[in-house]
C-alpha cells in the first residue's frame, strides 16, 4: 500500500499490459451486449413485426420468444466467456504483478 | 371479513421494476377491482412458520459468528462467489419477478419476456466495468469507494442520502407491495401483516447482520428456484413438452390471440423504450443494497465468479417465468374456478403464477408457494435495512459526523439502532401507504439510483478528472433532474396529483438524467481550478491500482 508499491506497479510493464488488454476485452463484451440489447429494443420500438415472424411456415410461434431466450443465454454466456479469461491469464498477470511490487 | 382493493396493478403490487414503463397501461389491465381477502390457509401458514424457525435459527448461528462492524456489513468477506451468486439472484428474483412478470406475460405475452431481457442485460454490463472495481476499492458500503480520494464529508454525504433515498422508498414500495400479498395469500389483516414483517426483518439484520442477510437470501433462491422449476415441469407435461403446442393453446385461448407472439403497444415510443433500459440497467448498478452484495467475498475473483451464477440463475429463472407466464394463459386462463364473473382474474393478473401452483400441484404446492413468497419479500427487505442502516451508522455517524473517530462497537451499536428506526419508519409509511399507488416510487428509486448514484461512482472509479465539486454538483443535479422529470411525469404528475396530462410525457427519465448527471460532473471537475482538485487528481493513480490490482484492498476475516 506504500506510494513505492503503487510506484513500481505503475512503471512495470505487465500492469500496461494486464491493463490494456482487459479493459479492451471487458469493453468489446461491453459492445457486443449494449449493441444486441438496444438493437433489440429498437426492433422492439421501430418493427415489432418482424418479431412476429413464425419460427416455421404454419407454425404459431414466433421467433420473437427464442431471439429472446437466446438475449438471456447470451448475457449469461458473455459473463461465462469473461470471467473465465479474467480468472485465469488476467488473474495471474495480476499475481505476478502484486508479486514484483512487494 | 373486510374486502381489501388491490389498488396497484401489476408488478407495483409488490413495487418492482416490472411496473416502470408499464405504468398505466398495465396497471389499468391488472387492476381486477375488489378481492376477497383469502380464507386462512393453514397450510401455507405452517410453512411459512417452518421458514421463520429455520431463519430464525440461522440468525442464532449468525448472531455467535458477528463480532466486528466487518461481519456485520460484510460478513467478514468470507462468502463465496458461488453463494453471493445466489444471494444475488435472490435480491433480483424478488415477489415482483415472480408474481409481476408472470402476470404481465399472462395479460400482454411477449412485452413480459421485454421486461425480462431488459431487467438481466444490466448484469453482463455490471460485471466487465465495475465488479473488479468494486471489491477492490470497497470496504462496507459505495460510498467507501466515491469518498475514497475525493473530499470525504460532501461526497460521502451525497453518497449516504442517494443510498438512504434509493432504500427507503424500494422499502416502502416492498412493505406496501408485502401487506397486500400476505392479505391475500394468508388471510392477515393488513396492518399486522405489515407490522409482522418489519419485526422479522428487524430480527435477522439487527442480531445476524450481513451473514443472517445472505444466507435468508440464499435459502430463499433455492426454494425459489425449486419451486419454478418444478411448475414449470408440471405445466409442460401438460403439453407433451412442446413448446409450440403450448403455443398453439395460448395463441387460441387469449383474448388478443396472436398478439401474445409479438411486442404489442407497452414499449411503443422509442424514447420510453431506450429509456426503460436504461433505468434498468443503470439503475441496477446503482442500488446500493446490490452494491453491498460485491463487498461480502473474499477477492475480486471470486466477485467475478458471483456475477457468472447470479446472471446465469437469474437468466434461468427468466426463461422458466416465460414458460410459466405461457402456461397460466392455457392452464388458469381457461378455469373457471380462477376466474371472476367477468373473466378477469381472481386477485388481479399478479396471481396468475399462484393459481397455476394450484392448478399443477394442489394444495400443499399451493401452500409451498404462499410460503416462497412471502420468504422473498422478507429476504429482500431484510437486504434493504442493512444497506440502509449501513449508511446511517458508517457513513454519517462514523464518517461524517465523527469524522471516523469511533469505536467499532459504538459504530455497531449505531447500526443496529438505524436498523430499529427503518423498521419502525418502514412499517410507519407501509400503513400510511397502505392507498396510495406506489409506482412512483420505484420509478424514484430507479431514477436516483441511475442518476445521482452510479454517474458519481462510475467517475470517480474511472476517471482521474472527477473532482469533489464535479462529483457534488452533478450527482445533485442528476438528483434534481430526476425528482424533477418523475414528479413532471405520468407517475406523479397525472395519477396522484390528478391533471390530464403530464408536462414531461415518459415514465421513466432516465434517457434524459443520465446523460444531464454525466456532463455536469465533467463540466464541474474540468472547470475545477482549486488546489484540492488537482491534489485528487494526484491521488487518482494509487486508487487506479488498487482498483485495477487489488493492492491493499480489504481481505476477508480470519474465521
Amino acid at each position: 500500500m506504500s506510494l513505492t508499491a503503487t510506484d513500481k506497479i505503475l512503471k512495470d510493464p505487465d500492469f500496461q499490459t494486464l491493463t490494456s488488454r482487459r479493459s479492451r476485452f471487458a469493453w468489446l463484451l461491453a459492445g457486443i451486449m449494449l449493441t444486441v440489447f438496444y438493437g433489440f429494443i429498437l426492433v422492439v420500438a421501430f418493427v415489432p413485426d418482424l418479431l412476429a415472424t413464425k419460427v416455421a411456415p404454419g407454425a404459431t410461434l414466433s421467433i420473437g420468444w427464442p431471439i429472446g431466450a437466446a438475449i438471456i443465454i447470451l448475457s449469461w454466456v458473455l459473463t461465462a466467456i469473461y470471467v473465465r479469461r479474467a480468472n485465469s491469464e488476467f488473474e495471474a498477470l495480476n499475481n505476478k504483478i502484486l508479486e514484483n511490487a512487494k | 371479513m373486510n374486502r381489501v382493493r388491490l389498488l396497484t396493478g401489476g408488478a407495483t403490487l409488490v413495487g418492482l421494476p416490472a411496473s416502470l414503463a408499464a405504468g398505466p397501461a398495465l396497471a389499468a389491465g391488472a387492476v381486477a377491482g375488489e378481492v376477497e381477502k383469502q380464507a386462512i390457509n393453514p397450510l401455507a401458514i405452517g410453512m411459512f412458520l417452518a421458514f421463520v424457525l429455520i431463519t430464525l435459527g440461522i440468525t442464532y448461528w449468525a448472531a455467535r459468528r458477528t463480532k466486528s462492524a466487518k461481519d456485520f456489513y460484510t460478513a467478514g468477506g468470507g462468502i463465496s462467489g458461488f453463494q453471493n451468486g445466489l444471494a444475488i439472484a435472490g435480491d433480483y428474483m424478488s415477489a415482483a419477478t415472480l408474481l409481476g412478470l408472470t402476470g404481465l406475460i399472462f395479460l400482454k405475452g411477449y412485452d413480459g419476456l421485454v421486461y425480462a431481457i431488459s431487467f438481466l442485460v444490466g448484469w453482463p454490463i455490471i460485471l466487465f466495468l465495475m465488479a473488479e472495481r468494486l471489491r477492490n476499492l470497497g470496504k462496507f458500503t459505495f460510498a467507501d469507494i466515491t469518498a475514497y480520494r475525493l473530499g470525504r464529508t460532501q461526497i460521502r454525504t451525497l453518497s449516504a442520502c442517494g443510498s438512504l433515498a434509493v432504500v427507503s422508498l424500494y422499502l416502502i414500495a416492498q412493505m406496501v407491495g408485502a401487506g397486500k400479498l400476505i392479505q391475500l395469500l394468508f388471510g392477515m389483516d393488513y396492518e399486522y401483516a405489515v407490522v409482522l414483517v418489519g419485526v422479522l426483518m428487524m430480527a435477522y439484520v439487527t442480531f445476524g447482520g450481513m451473514i443472517a442477510t445472505t444466507w435468508v437470501q440464499i435459502i430463499k433462491a433455492c426454494m425459489l428456484l425449486f419451486a419454478g422449476t418444478f411448475m414449470a415441469i408440471m405445466a409442460m407435461a401438460q403439453f407433451g413438452f412442446n413448446i409450440e403446442t403450448l403455443a398453439i393453446k395460448a395463441v387460441e385461448v387469449h383474448k388478443i390471440g396472436d398478439g401474445i407472439m409479438a411486442p404489442g403497444g407497452l414499449l411503443g415510443d422509442p424514447v420510453s423504450a431506450i429509456s426503460l433500459g436504461m433505468a434498468l440497467m443503470f439503475g441496477t448498478a446503482g442500488l446500493p443494497h446490490i452494491l453491498m452484495r460485491f463487498f461480502t467475498v473474499g477477492n475480486a475473483l471470486e466477485a467475478r465468479k458471483s456475477v457468472v451464477y447470479a446472471t446465469g440463475f437469474i437468466g434461468y429463472f427468466f426463461l422458466v417465468v416465460g414458460i410459466l407466464g405461457l402456461a397460466a394463459i392455457v392452464i388458469v386462463g381457461t378455469n373457471p374456478e380462477f376466474l371472476n364473473a367477468d373473466g378477469s382474474l381472481r386477485g388481479g393478473s399478479n396471481m396468475a403464477v399462484m393459481h397455476l401452483a394450484q392448478a399443477v400441484g394442489g394444495d400443499i404446492f399451493f401452500g409451498f408457494i404462499s410460503a416462497v413468497a412471502f420468504a422473498t419479500i422478507l429476504a429482500v427487505v431484510a437486504g434493504l435495512a442493512l444497506a440502509g442502516a449501513s449508511a446511517v451508522s458508517h457513513d454519517l455517524y462514523a464518517s461524517v459526523f465523527k469524522k471516523g473517530d469511533v469505536s467499532e462497537a459504538k459504530e455497531m451499536r449505531v447500526t443496529r439502532i438505524a436498523t430499529l428506526g427503518m423498521g419502525v419508519v418502514a412499517v410507519g409509511l407501509g400503513i400510511l401507504f397502505e392507498n396510495q399507488n406506489i409506482a412512483f416510487m420505484v420509478a424514484l428509486a430507479f431514477g436516483i439510483a441511475g442518476s445521482s448514484n452510479f454517474p458519481v461512482l462510475i467517475l470517480s472509479m474511472m476517471w482521474q478528472g472527477t473532482t469533489t465539486r464535479g462529483a457534488l454538483i452533478g450527482g445533485f443535479i442528476g438528483l434534481i433532474t430526476a425528482l424533477t422529470l418523475v414528479v413532471l411525469g405520468p407517475a406523479i404528475w397525472v395519477q396522484i396529483l390528478g391533471f390530464a396530462t403530464p408536462i414531461f410525457p415518459y415514465e421513466h427519465p432516465a434517457i434524459f438524467s443520465i446523460p444531464t448527471a454525466f456532463v455536469a460532473i465533467w463540466f464541474f471537475s474540468i472547470t475545477d481550478r482549486s488546489a484540492a482538485a488537482s491534489k485528487e487528481k494526484e491521488a487518482f493513480p494509487a486508487q487506479y491500482v488498487r482498483s485495477q490490482t487489488g493492492l491493499g484492498a480489504e481481505q476477508a476475516s480470519a474465521h
